[in-house]
């Protein structure tokens, strides 16, 4: 297969100067609410700074990709004498917590680095420089681009397989 | 549709449980904005002037501000309002952390707690769902610890609780209310608090604060920005340190405190000690500063980092802000700053108000030392200087032995103790502990500012005219040169023209019509920040901030919908300030109680501060008595005040200005 250029975005995380001020949360609900900077909700944002004041923890983490079941293990971490609590650097909205979901409809949110704007905004926003965004480019193999109607069907063959989704397919063809 | 504020208000009637979601009247954004504002309006309806600091009548209210919840940086303050067992005014100690955002979130402005529950509760705010919870099991908890194991109880990481300690369970007139990183501390809240019986306020909140147009308001916020991050690049020449950049004081980043330790006044407020700050002092002090604070912590959405995260030696963690490491030291005539860090953990379980407690410790150290209390008062106390004073501290808290009396405070406790005490009981105005400052030449200014400000409390009443005349007339103007934040260009000169000594200088200078115009800026400045929920740092009490009257209408207008330019601003939140005046009269305060401490300034001049101060009576519209006229309450809509203030016989019909 061909190789292609892809852009590679990164946010480097400076957890050691962050204040737990959460304006990244604030900035972050704002951008993305409709229309855009009508509403702050900091439940909606697509960062979170998981806070233990008296433990010295602050931890900004971006939301990542949503995943149908929890983890047969749940991470708990020390660094550097910190106790940092279950799935603190973990960016899946998962069952088995509340975080990075809508907080009424319970849907999966993910960050999408504020696609279209210079930088994500809550780069733009930490006065404290905690949030660095950085682009480099990168040769990888050239994969096939699934199409909407792909995508769409995507998560059923997840849900169901896809032997039960494909006799369902069949079976809705021959009701006409 | 409500923008920027929930348009809605939790209220619980402690003695029944019956909790209530009230939706509010959308006029009253309009006449008194929210936060103190709309809490004085709250008070004066509801409160009447019989009604004591522990009477079930007595409500506590704590309220976020209009702009909390906004991308507007530091809007986070929350206002507790009551009326205060040490002064019997309204109160309203005000705390920054991430509360008042957390309220919001939950879809309220308020929580107005009246009556009394009859055993220790603590309250369960999770956005719709509002539950009264017994807390008979931390009943004696600090007020830091506490917030820990209620977050730990409801399994809330995310929950954001204030809460009192020791303190405030034993009604002691000085007791804080504690949260995050910051404390609402000025004139016994915590006590209140603690009467009702609530031990703590939990709340988690996902709700959304709308705003009406988000892209204009996004736009004024990148000019404020722009702002922020000049100010933040090029600190002022000509102040202190510690006023030079912009946030609360940066008492946890600067470790020079040659400015508080030489010019404030140690032990009771007495003594100044002009050659403390020496090479091994100053080497020592950063020392433990370094050790101690291992990161800077902001509040809410803001920039700057004002408190500190402490751990010291055997003292596990807890946070400080301000001026808090230095007051129990400065109390106590301690000269090793360890000991700053050591009382701190202790003072801030116990939930007390770092600025009046050391004071009164230091008041019952000089009544020891002058006979008037004796060896049975101080029976079992240490006689070390650090062990004294932790031992009053547990007296007081505990109400143990002298204890019991001295947590009344230096006023109530003088009168109790009697025997001469009184005189001891130098710093109070209005029945409350202020700064431990004391001075040479009177300043007018500062005279109006202690004399007739509600708050009582003078760090929360000054700030954007400095505190003294530039020495040079060419530093004075490159000062003027760049100071968009003035409400009128006249202020300039008036700056121009100050001097250290000499003609144009105190007491005479500023004029008592500069005074006037000055101190009702500075005062009008704090009004707004109290009511839009913002940090007195990034605006009233701080040399050109970045929010002031030019930009506050902006923000005002884009998040309500509500278009209001400086003139309408100002009209609404001198409503307020003279409803609370109103509400103060109506419990008896007069001219009489207008006045700062005695020995502030060396140099008096009785004839002279009278005539300053009916000059600024005149100005704001009030009698020879400080009572708005009727023409004043009037002009602001409030002709319901002027009827009650005349029905109680407080303003007599017809009086009016003239009689100045």
């Amino acid at each position: 297969m061909a190789k292609i250029t892809r852009k590679i975005k990164t946010i480097t995380v400076n957890a050691d100067k962050c204040n737990g001020c959460r304006t990244c949360e604030v900035m972050c609900s704002a951008y993305h609410s409709t229309p855009r900077y009508s509403t702050v909700n900091t439940a909606r944002a697509r960062i979170h700074v998981t806070t233990h004041r008296l433990k010295n923890i602050w931890l900004p983490v971006f939301a990542g990709d949503y995943t149908r079941s929890e983890c047969g293990c749940r991470d708990q971490y020390v660094l550097g004498g910190k106790e940092y609590s279950e799935c603190s650097f973990c960016r899946a909205a998962c069952p088995s917590r509340d975080l990075f979901k809508e907080p009424d409809s319970g849907l999966p949110l993910k960050c999408d680095m504020c696609e279209g704007e210079e930088s994500p905004l809550c780069v733009q926003w930490c006065l404290n420089d905690v949030l660095t965004y950085q682009e480099r480019e990168e040769e990888v193999e050239e994969s096939p681009v699934m199409g909407d109607l792909e995508m769409g069907l995507e998560p059923l063959v997840d849900r169901y397989g896809l032997e039960k989704l494909t006799s369902s397919l069949i079976r809705l063809s021959q009701k006409d | 549709m409500r923008y920027a504020e929930t348009g809605y208000n939790l209220e619980i009637d402690l003695a029944t449980g019956k909790i209530e979601r009230v939706e509010t009247d959308p006029n009253l954004l309009g006449l008194h904005l929210g936060g103190l504002g709309t809490n004085v309006k709250l008070m004066w309806d509801r409160v009447p002037p019989e009604t004591k600091a522990f009477d079930p009548e007595n409500l506590l209210i704590f309220s976020n501000g209009l702009l909390c919840g906004t991308p507007a940086f530091s809007m986070n303050r929350t206002v507790v309002s009551f009326v205060s067992p040490q002064s019997d005014l309204l109160a309203y100690p005000m705390m920054g952390g991430f509360w008042a955002t957390e309220l919001k979130f939950a879809g309220y402005d308020k929580v107005i707690f009246r009556n009394k529950s009859p055993q220790l509760v603590y309250i369960w705010i999770n956005n719709d769902r509002v539950e009264i919870r017994d807390a008979t099991h931390l009943k004696g908890k600090g007020a830091v610890e506490t917030q820990e194991l209620i977050r730990e109880e409801l399994n809330e990481p995310r929950a954001q609780i204030a809460a009192i300690g020791l303190a405030g369970e034993n009604r002691v007139f000085t007791a804080s209310i504690e949260q995050a990183r910051s404390s609402a501390s000025r004139l016994g809240g915590g006590a209140v608090m603690g009467d009702k019986n609530i031990k703590a306020v939990a709340v988690r909140g996902t709700k959304d604060v709308s705003l009406a147009r988000g892209a204009e308001f996004m736009a004024h916020m990148k000019d404020i920005t722009k702002y922020i991050h000049y100010r933040s690049t090029n600190p002022l020449p000509g102040v202190m340190t510690i006023l030079s950049g912009i946030g609360s004081p940066q008492e946890m980043k600067h470790t020079d405190e040659k400015w508080h330790t030489e010019s404030f006044a140690w032990g009771n407020a007495r003594q100044r000690r002009k050659d403390f700050w020496t090479k091994d002092i100053e080497t020592s002090w950063k020392e433990t500063q370094d050790n101690a604070i291992k990161r800077f912590v902001s509040c809410f959405n803001c920039p700057q980092q004002c408190g500190g995260l402490i751990t010291h030696g055997d003292v596990s963690s807890y946070m400080m802000k301000c001026f808090s490491k230095l007051t129990y030291l400065m109390g106590a005539y301690v000269d090793n700053l360890d000991f700053g860090f050591r009382i701190g953990k202790r003072a801030f379980e116990y939930g007390v108000d770092s600025f009046s407690t050391p004071q009164i410790l230091a008041f019952a150290v000089e009544l020891y030392e002058a006979g008037i209390l004796t060896d049975k008062d101080f029976e079992g106390c240490p006689t070390d200087k650090e062990g004294r004073f932790i031992w009053l501290l547990d007296r007081v808290v505990r109400r143990e032995g002298i204890g019991d009396i001295l947590a009344d405070g230096t006023y109530w406790a003088a009168r109790k103790i009697g025997n001469g005490a009184e005189a001891y009981d130098h710093n109070t105005i209005k029945k409350h502990e202020q700064m431990n400052i004391k001075l040479g030449m009177l300043d007018p200014l500062y005279y109006l500012m202690y004399a007739t400000n509600e708050k009582i409390s003078i760090t929360q009443i000054e700030g954007n005219w400095p505190q003294g005349p530039f020495p040079s007339r060419e530093d004075r103007e490159a000062f003027v040169a760049d100071w968009p934040q003035l409400p009128d260009d006249k202020f300039k000169q008036y700056f121009l023209d100050w001097n250290p000594r000499g003609e144009n200088s105190n007491p005479y200078y500023p004029t008592p019509d500069m005074c006037c115009e000055i101190v009702d800026w500075m005062e009008m400045l704090h009004n707004i920040d109290d009511a839009i929920g913002l940090c007195a740092g990034m605006g009233s009490f701080c040399l050109k901030p970045p929010y002031h009257i030019h930009n506050y209408p902006k923000l005002i207008s884009a998040a309500t919908g509500m278009d209001i330019d400086e003139a309408g601003l100002k009209k609404i939140v001198s409503r307020s300030r003279n409803l609370h005046r109103a509400f103060n009269n109506r419990r008896g305060m007069t001219r009489a109680d207008e006045k700062p401490p005695e020995d502030h300034w060396k140099h008096r001049f009785p004839e002279y501060e009278e005539q300053l101060l009916t000059t600024y009576y005149t100005y704001k519209g009030w009698n020879h008595d400080g009572i708005p006229t009727r023409e004043r309450l009037m002009e602001l809509d409030l002709g319901y005040v002027a009827d009650d203030l005349e029905k109680r016989g407080i303003l007599k019909d017809g009086q009016d200005n003239k009689e100045n």
